[in-house]
């Protein structure tokens, strides 16, 4: 039984193929990789953690995953659909149908009550307003906050607030969810209950990418990967990364010495 | 098509929400445009008020009455020259130009004829002597009594038709028909009180009193001839440029004109009068729409000004939209729509404010109720929009070519 589902899934595609992705800053007559050679594979139902040191270009690569920003070179397939060049109005409704984005600061429209911060989303793909708020409401009813959906942001604790991101990234169920520090600035009972609802959206088939610098968190995880310098320097799938990096890094050392 | 109208609907949406969440400061920002759309429909209802008034009193003179009145030209004038019209040319004309009818001459009572007194009460009033055509030529009727006849004219019967406004004016009390006022030293019968008229630019219309012409000729004595004015109607308007040649014609006879010289007198038609008047509502309108159209303009810069720092404010909100799917034309239309509503909102208020002003206004000077024609309102609206559209384009423009990432990291 185990290994027909285990075959199962080598069969099916991966949700996310990157393949040979880098990003290029320029600054001045700077130029600087923030990816580098970068490639890494998703499958569905994946609960992925993303770590690594500050500066080393998580953001980066959960900007790209997430259709916010494009590659300087590479290949970016989502759902066997390479939108690496796609143009700015496609990739906008690719953002509005396969990506929940959740962000460290929230990111909530002040002006809009929790409601209207859910229902947003569903605006960009023509939804009527009565079917929004049902939607809306249940999302929110999910994420436990059913009794504050009339509160402006800032009328709601943090945690809160995270949730009602939460809710807004859901209530358009899809593909893939993509969470950058989410807990990042919330206590530690908060950020569990926010990894309770992680695992239980996770066990009812959502594919999730968090990016942290909480061992707790990605302890948590189902499969843990780690960035330096904007390359790829261990997979918790793949543990020949690691070792192939260590080498490097040994080669280098004693170069230097 | 029906997504077009869609999204045109979740930005109004949004864009009345956006409004009233910063209410004090979209009332600023749409005052350009409240004051600019208030003045043009203050000042269009005003100027239509005076217009319509103004030929409604042409409208009951009729337009083929004609008036001749005598005119010095300013080199004359210059000379000490003063031109006048006599009995005479009224007596030439009356005979000698076919075509006509209801011919009248109209004089004036100067000096001490112009003041009336009634029992210890005396005003001041324009007396003036006609003939009995005067009613039909410019449409006033007697109220109560009668209109003076030909033979009151011919006899010099010391008979007065008065206007509405005399009666209160000398306090007349009970039936004023039949009663007697002293003019000029002279006793005359009441025969008749004309239709009130009311008050034009707080000018009383009714404060006049009719005597017959002979009446009046004798009363002003003969020591010199007065100038008169003289009224007709043309039987046949198709006539109506002949009649006037042959009476110019005529008249220069008269007043033994050489070749070279201008007339010393001015043939007039109602329907001339009219179109100047016309002409100056006309231009009037014109040159208060310019400036008011400058006033929206400025209105605008500072819709545009609002806007674009309002986009610049809410950078943010733009990225987190962005992320969330939304596309350029959303954001777009968005801001647009959101200039565009504050405008209307504006040019409503403005509506309302100007349609205020011109009622004021035109009860401060007597004039007839304010219209404001259905043009200057569509025009106003159509121009907020319009207004709201040129400048929110800019400021809708930045918001949509945000880049997504970099609006979410805007602090
Ligand atoms: N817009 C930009 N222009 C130039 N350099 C940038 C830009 N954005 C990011 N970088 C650089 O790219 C590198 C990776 O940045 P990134 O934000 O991806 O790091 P991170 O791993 O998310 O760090 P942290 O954990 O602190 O959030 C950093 O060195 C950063 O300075
Ligand atoms: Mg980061």
């Amino acid at each position: 039984m185990m290994s027909d589902i285990f075959q199962e899934k080598k069969v099916i595609a991966p949700i996310i193929s990157l393949k040979n992705i880098a990003r290029l800053y320029k600054m001045g007559n700077q130029a600087f990789y923030a990816l580098n050679n970068f490639n890494l594979d998703i499958q569905y139902n994946d609960f992925v953690a993303i770590t690594g040191q500050s500066g080393s270009g998580k953001s980066t690569l959960m900007n790209i995953l997430g259709c916010l920003d494009y590659p300087t070179s590479g290949e970016y397939k989502l759902k066997e659909r390479d939108v690496a060049k796609l143009d700015e109005t496609t990739l906008a409704g690719i953002r509005n149908l396969e990506i929940g984005f959740i962000f460290q600061s929230f990111n909530l429209l002040p002006r809009s009550s929790a409601l209207q911060n859910v229902m947003q989303p569903l605006i960009y793909r023509g939804m009527p307003i009565k079917e929004r708020r049902i939607k809306a409401e249940l999302a929110l009813t999910r994420v436990g906050l059913k009794d504050r959906i009339d509160h402006l942001p800032n009328q709601l604790s943090g945690g809160q607030r995270q949730r009602v991101a939460i809710a807004r990234a859901l209530v358009t169920e899809p593909a893939i969810l993509l969470a950058d520090e989410p807990t990042g600035n919330l206590d530690s009972a908060t950020t569990m209950e926010i990894m309770a609802l992680f695992d239980e959206l996770h066990q009812d088939g959502q594919t999730l990418i968090i990016v942290t610098h909480e061992q707790e968190i990605a302890d948590r995880c189902q499969r843990v990967i780690r960035l330096t310098d904007g390359c790829l320097v261990a997979d918790s799938l793949n543990p020949q990364i690691e070792q192939h990096y260590k080498e490097q890094q040994l080669i280098k050392e004693s170069a230097n010495v | 098509m029906s997504s077009v109208f869609f999204k045109v609907v979740e930005s109004t949406r949004s864009a009345a929400h956006s409004v009233r969440a910063h209410g004090f400061r979209s009332f600023l920002t749409t005052l350009g445009i409240i004051i600019g759309v208030a003045s043009v429909i203050a000042v269009v209802s005003v100027v239509q008020g005076l217009s319509s008034s103004i030929t409604s009193q042409f409208d009951d003179m009729g337009t083929n009455v004609v008036s001749i009145n005598a005119f010095t030209p300013l080199k004359e004038r210059l000379q000490g020259k003063v031109a006048k019209l006599t009995y005479r040319d009224f007596l030439e004309i009356q005979y000698k130009v076919p075509g006509i009818s209801h011919i009248t001459p109209t004089v004036a009572a100067t000096g001490p004829n112009g003041v009336v007194q009634y029992k210890g009460e005396s005003t001041a009033t324009r007396v003036v002597g006609t003939g009995s055509s005067y009613q039909s030529l410019y449409g006033v009727f007697p109220e109560t009594g009668r209109f003076f006849n030909i033979n009151d004219d011919k006899s010099r019967r010391r008979v007065a038709v008065l206007g509405d406004s005399i009666i209160d004016k000398l306090e007349i009390k009970g039936a004023v028909v039949g009663q007697y006022i002293m003019i000029g030293g002279e006793w005359f019968k009441v025969i008749g009180v004309l239709e009130k008229r009311g008050k034009l630019f707080g000018f009383d219309q009714d404060d006049f009193i009719l005597l017959p012409y002979t009446t009046t000729r004798a009363l002003l004595g003969g020591a010199e001839e007065p100038d008169i004015s003289i009224s007709l109607q043309v039987d046949n308007a198709n006539q109506l440029d002949s009649i006037k040649q042959h009476i110019q014609n005529l008249l220069r006879r008269n007043h033994n004109l050489s070749k070279e010289a201008a007339d010393d007198f001015k043939i007039s038609t109602a329907e001339q009068m009219l179109e100047t008047v016309n002409s100056i509502t006309s231009s009037t309108t014109m040159v208060l729409s310019g400036v008011v159209g400058i006033s929206l303009l400025v209105g605008g810069i500072g819709i545009m000004n609002i806007m674009l720092v309002s986009v610049t404010e809410r950078t943010r909100e733009i990225g987190i939209q962005k992320a969330l799917g939304a596309t350029r034309v959303d954001i777009l239309l968005q801001f647009l729509i959101e200039a565009v509503f504050l405008c209307l909102l504006g040019g409503l208020i403005g509506l309302a404010i100007g349609y205020g002003i011109g009622a004021l206004v035109s009860n401060l000077i007597d004039l007839p109720s304010a219209e404001v024609p259905m043009w200057a309102v569509m025009l106003s609206f159509g121009f907020s929009a319009g207004v709201g559209l040129l400048f929110g384009i800019i400021p809708a423009a930045k918001a949509a070519n945000l880049d997504p990432i970099d609006a979410l990291r805007y602090e």
